[in-house]
């Protein structure tokens, strides 16, 4: 249990942004709403929040892209390429929202970035994050935890480092993603834009606190790490579906798949089961955009991470705190026998 | 409820089509005639031919619901009967090659049934589409298909009105029958819907079988939903929504709603209630295809449609 109090640099520059993925229409609405009711900066005491349509030509069209994958155009790679006019819409609108937001891993870069998704696995309230150290992401996620009721709260930990980051939430000096399901992609269900408005006003509210001085107690929060992808069976010559998600898994994500659990059904009706030798978390179960990469379901470890105190420098400490990177450093050479798993397989594929 | 002694007779049904992919991320139905296309076993009958068919194949390619125009919107009189050229939306061009293989829309040489398979993101549960209340061979098979899946129900939509009816790609058989099965995302197959479909049409093409055996199907009444009218959604003056469906009315398809009852919800929380005259029956309530239609729900009223005797010829 973390003891000690953790000081870290205010939040002062925040982004919410939505229409990442055109079709994920929760997001969309509540940034269009946004935009429409307040300036696109809002200035406040404590934060200024920067509200951001992220891929305006996908969302016209009400489609997830329309050459190639925003949320997969953020890796160091891709934001260093040069751009000619062959060069995909989407990877010329992650340049230019690197340089509204970041650019990526420097000081310039927005404190925190929210990117609101929606998927058609039932998966609640979901925090996408590649840090499972980041103090901030994990404090927020527990205050949304707390105040939420209506509907689970989870983080996610994919374990990458920031140059093979992906994904818009990557750019800022915290970030992550809010993903909200179910809900089929094109349409708006009001239970869903209620929680995805409350969870990002429970957000906002908790930055504006911790901008202004409030001390938060450290404590323990359960995380999810992916593991895993695991594909459709498929038809070696045409490489279509030969089976879909069984029954017993439809819906059930984070609902522990142990080893010899229905997994897919076969359209002749014969149960294929999970072959793992580790019982594991299922998530991502059946989301639609994730057929054409190859993904049926994804699979993750659970484990209990330590989050310290934490509270924002205050006037006269500027400079004074470790920053949050060097924390992370000084932290990994402290502790021995740790529970947490620095290794992560990432093989998709069979079973 | 008037006694009917005579019985209609029709022709056998010797050709059958099944439909997939008339709309290219309605997955349960490209899967089954996939699958059918593969091994047609499953559905084969005794005197049918029944042949599986995906209608738009660029579409499904590109798990879209249509390339450049709604195909289930396409089979007009006008498009059948414009002169064909490269010009042409592809599906008008694909219409018109529908047209030939399975019609000619409206003539004797026209398929006797067509199985038009597709999903909705509402919660419909197994829909069977009926076009025209005078069609007592559809009448009788629909009929047939709802005592065989009892106690689960197969509700059924008359689509039969002036304004609101439109030309889908089964209009082209004398007997079509359209297969709605939600609630399922667009581009997701799930195992339960699936086997739903299969299901409905297993029983269909039983009924048919059985028809062409020479059974006589006695005098029965079909409970209906006849399509009444369409619900926009609240707009600005940018044609942008401004409410959603209200968590009250949210997967209630087929349930009543009254005046007075909840509809939308402003996104600034208020509430806009039904203020027609009088119960209707709401279905198709948010399906995602028809945002761009204009229409959060359609309205239906109920009806009980009687058919007479049939056999076959």
């Amino acid at each position: 249990m973390e003891k000690r109090q953790v000081v870290l640099p205010t939040l002062s520059r925040v982004a919410v942004c939505g229409g990442t993925h055109g079709n994920e229409l929760s997001g969309v609405y509540l940034v269009r709403e946004r935009l429409k009711k307040k300036k696109v900066v809002e200035e406040e005491e404590h934060v200024s929040v920067v509200t951001v349509m992220s891929n305006p030509r996908a969302v016209q069209h009400c489609r997830r892209y329309t050459e190639t994958d925003l949320n997969r155009c953020f890796t160091r790679a891709t934001l260093s390429s040069p751009v000619t006019d062959k060069t995909p819409y989407e990877i010329v609108r992650s340049q230019e929202l690197n340089s509204l937001l970041g650019p990526k891993g420097s000081p310039e870069a927005t404190d925190l970035v929210c990117d609101l998704h929606n998927t058609t696995a039932n998966m609640g309230l979901c925090f996408i994050a590649y840090s499972d150290r980041d103090w901030i992401s994990l404090h927020i996620y527990r205050h949304l935890q707390r105040q939420m009721s209506g509907i689970p709260v989870r983080f996610l930990h994919f374990d990458l480092p920031l140059n093979e980051a992906y994904s818009l939430d990557s750019v800022g000096k915290h970030g992550f993603a809010i993903e909200i399901g179910p809900q089929a992609h094109g349409l708006v269900r009001s239970n869903i834009l209620s929680a995805m408005q409350e969870g990002v006003q429970h957000m906002l509210d908790w930055v504006r606190l911790f901008n202004s001085g409030a001390q938060f107690e450290g404590g323990q929060v359960e995380v999810y790490t992916m593991v895993k992808n695991v594909d459709y069976p498929r038809d070696p010559e045409t490489c279509g579906l030969t089976a879909a998600i069984h029954p017993q898994l439809q819906d059930r994500d984070f609902c522990l798949l142990r080893p010899n659990d229905p997994l897919f059904q076969t359209f002749s009706g014969e149960t294929l089961k999970y072959k793992g030798t580790e019982a594991l978390y299922p998530f991502f179960v059946n989301e639609c955009a994730y057929y054409e990469k190859g993904i049926a379901l994804s699979l993750a470890r659970q484990r209990s991470v330590g989050i310290p105190s934490i509270r924002s420098e205050r006037e006269g400490e500027r400079g004074k705190f470790k920053s949050a990177a060097e924390e992370i450093e000084e932290e990994e050479t402290e502790e021995e026998g740790s529970p947490i798993e620095m290794e992560c397989e990432k093989q998709s594929g069979s079973l | 409820m008037t006694s009917i002694s005579n019985v209609s007779c029709f022709n056998e049904a010797r050709r059958v089509a099944i439909f997939g992919g008339t709309h290219g991320n309605e997955m349960s139905g490209i899967t089954l005639v996939n699958l059918w296309i593969k091994n047609g076993k499953e559905i084969q009958r005794k005197g049918v031919e029944t042949k599986p068919f995906i209608t738009n194949p660029r579409a499904v390619e590109k798990c879209t619901r249509y390339v450049d125009t709604d195909l289930n919107r396409a089979f007009t009189t006008e498009n059948l009967s414009a002169p064909s050229g490269d010009d042409l939306p592809y599906e008008v061009k694909r219409a018109q090659q529908i047209n030939e293989i399975f019609g000619p829309k409206g003539s004797p040489d026209a398929y006797d049934v067509i199985f038009d398979l597709h999903n909705t993101t509402s919660n419909m549960g197994c829909t069977l589409i009926l076009e025209s209340s005078k069609d007592h061979f559809n009448l009788q098979m629909m009929h047939y298909i709802k005592k065989a899946i009892a106690p689960d129900s197969c509700p059924v939509l008359l689509t039969e009105h002036p304004l609101l009816k439109y030309s889908t790609s089964r209009s082209v058989a004398k007997h079509p029958i359209g297969l709605e099965v939600g609630p399922q995302p667009q581009g997701v197959l799930r195992s339960n819907i699936f086997e739903s479909m299969r299901v409905v049409l297993k029983h269909a093409l039983d009924f048919i079988e059985l028809f062409n055996e020479g059974l006589e199907f006695p005098p029965c009444s079909v409970d209906v939903f006849r399509v009444w009218d369409k619900m926009d959604y609240p707009r600005d003056t940018n044609g942008n929504i401004i409410a959603m469906v209200h968590p009250n009315l949210q997967d209630c398809d087929w349930e009543p709603l009254n005046p007075g009852d909840p509809m939308f919800q402003m996104f600034d929380g208020t509430t806009v209630r039904y203020e027609g005259v009088g119960t209707v029956y709401p279905t198709f309530i948010n399906e995602a295809a028809y945002y761009e239609k204009q229409q959060a729900f359609v309205t239906t009223r109920r009806e009980t449609l009687v058919a007479g005797a049939i056999k076959k010829a």
